[in-house]
């Protein structure tokens, strides 16, 4: 398993690739890779979103992190887990995290990288603050529920 | 004895320190929500506010050792 926290823009896509060449003695044995890429939009709350800065807990948001894929892989079948999450000042289309999953079969890859990912989202110490067009500040106050069904 | 107290993001901001050390002739263990008052004697903690003692998430009724690091900090935002 690996957690990796970045101050700058990465490429989740060579993420996923470096990681999985590391992956050589289960070479074979895995037929699901599950990929979760979240990106930054440029709107919110019918706002236009110029920047977001990431803060996080050093130290704490690495020991959830990892304490999510443990979780993971005690109830899942699963090979391996790599989640990269960023911090720092981000703009919009840049990748804010990655979340794959590599098992022998999707359902528990799919399962396995929706429990890390919603784990994260409600349990690892990040917090964003907003910058709007108008060069006001706001702090995103909470994360919604992903497994509850949006009505618009 | 000595707690070190953390704050983070809104709070930390709200606060205007994102540190505290808790040092002197207080008996640990404490209770986090005591480690608050003692750090913050004028505030009241606000709603909502998490904590974590030692990176592990916590209640403020959970007790605090000497040496320990206690976190409070608001719902969290990532990913």
């Amino acid at each position: 398993m690996q957690v990796k926290i970045y101050p700058e823009d990465f490429d989740p896509f060579l993420e996923i690739q470096s990681y999985q060449k590391q992956l050589s003695d289960i070479a074979g044995s895995y037929g699901a890779t599950s990929i979760f890429i979240g990106t930054m939009r440029d709107f919110s709350d019918g706002q236009h979103v110029e920047a977001m800065t990431l803060e996080y807990y050093p130290g704490m948001t690495e020991k959830q992190l990892q304490k999510f894929i443990v979780e993971a892989q005690q109830r899942w079948q699963i090979f391996d887990a790599l989640v990269v999450h960023r911090v720092g000042l981000i703009a919009p289309d840049q990748t804010i995290v990655l979340v794959a999953v590599w098992a022998s079969h999707r359902g528990d890859a799919f399962d396995a990288s929706r429990y890390i990912i919603e784990a994260l989202k409600s349990k690892a110490p990040f917090w964003k603050k907003e910058t709007l067009a108008t060069n006001e500040e706001r702090w995103i106050t909470e994360n919604t529920n992903g497994y509850l069904q949006k009505k618009d | 004895m000595a707690i070190t107290v953390r704050y983070f993001a809104s709070l930390k901001e709200s606060l205007e320190k994102s540190e505290d050390e808790i040092s002197g002739s207080e008996d640990a263990p404490l209770s986090a929500k005591k480690v608050w008052q003692i750090a913050n004697p004028e505030k009241q903690l606000p709603e909502n506010i998490l904590v974590a003692i030692n990176m592990d998430y916590a209640t403020l009724d959970d007790l605090v050792q000497d040496g320990d690091e206690v976190a409070f900090f608001p719902p969290v935002t990532g990913g």
